[in-house]
């Protein structure tokens, strides 16, 4: 058995900044997807609500001790930071850990940096903390949560990992040269 | 152009893929003739009015949509999951095929 090295999935790329927007990586952390089976529905969300979260409804997220759940599709949430505890038998559980890229963007400017590459509105008013979308980040696939009032996950597809940096990237600078030409 | 997912409110077109006719959402039971699964593959309406189309948003929450739209005044309606239409079986996770697909799809020319 070869020694294998850990390497989270943004390791030697991030983190960058650029126009006081910075791009960084959230420690690696369980993710788990639950897709509660037919019927189950009630008795997964008390099963969550147990753990302090509870089943998201579309377009949302719960947070609470550190762990999240994002709201991911019709009959499918992602579990964040926590094991996915009591919902044996309730729910179909898969360990997403590894397959994902988890990036913070932060700072005044991130909304602008997003609106290059996401076709959504963004602004605090339509999209609050807490807010969850599934949508593309450019020609890739994302779940989108506001994370603060200048701050966003975004979670990508772990082989997307070097392609969103890079598109991250070239849209910070871009806006900060915008920035910078006044 | 904007569609309105269901789940998701009004995205842009991009994130969806076009599947054409809503029948397609509608396969034949099991023990269906071969006409019907004829009619279903092959016969589609070419109405002048409300028609039914399939999309999938896929660039989204992966949910299958049946919009309804309009081929004469090209106006886009309402949307609805394909989950909560009844009549064809349902897709995706938490929603087993309970109903039974209809033996005889619409359309064609019969």
């Amino acid at each position: 058995m070869p020694s294998l090295i850990s390497k989270s999935p943004c390791e030697d790329l991030l983190p960058v900044e650029a126009g006081g927007v910075k791009l960084s990586e959230y420690p690696v952390d369980r993710v788990s997807s639950v897709a509660p089976f037919a019927g189950k529905e009630r008795a997964s969300g008390a099963a969550l609500k147990a753990i302090g979260l509870g089943w998201p409804k579309p377009g949302q997220s719960i947070s609470a001790n550190g762990a999240r759940i994002l709201w991911t599709g019709r009959g499918q949430a992602f579990l964040v930071g926590a094991e996915p505890a009591g919902l044996d038998g309730l729910a179909a559980i898969t360990d997403q850990s590894d397959g994902w890229a988890r990036l913070r963007l932060a700072g005044s400017g991130a909304e602008t940096v997003l609106a290059r590459l996401v076709a959504l509105d963004l602004r605090p008013g339509a999209f609050p903390e807490g807010s969850v979308a599934r949508t593309g980040l450019g020609h890739m696939m994302m779940i989108l949560r506001r994370d603060g009032a200048d701050a966003f996950e975004i979670m990508v597809f772990r082989s997307m990992a070097a392609f969103a940096v890079r598109e991250l990237h070239h849209a910070m600078t871009a806006c900060a040269a915008r920035v910078a030409a006044g | 152009m904007r569609l309105t997912c269901p789940l998701c409110g009004s995205r842009d077109r991009r994130e969806f893929t076009y599947y054409g006719d809503a029948v397609y959402a509608s396969r034949p039971g099991p023990d269906a003739p071969p006409e019907a699964w004829d009619a279903y593959l092959h016969l589609r309406d070419n109405p002048a009015g409300e028609t039914r189309d399939l999309w999938y948003h896929e660039m989204g929450c992966s949910a299958w949509i049946e919009v309804t739209r309009d081929t004469v005044t090209h106006a886009v309606g309402a949307t609805r999951l394909i989950a909560e239409r009844g009549g064809g079986r349902a897709s995706g996770a938490g929603s087993p095929a309970k109903k039974k697909a209809p033996s005889k799809p619409r359309g064609g020319r019969a």
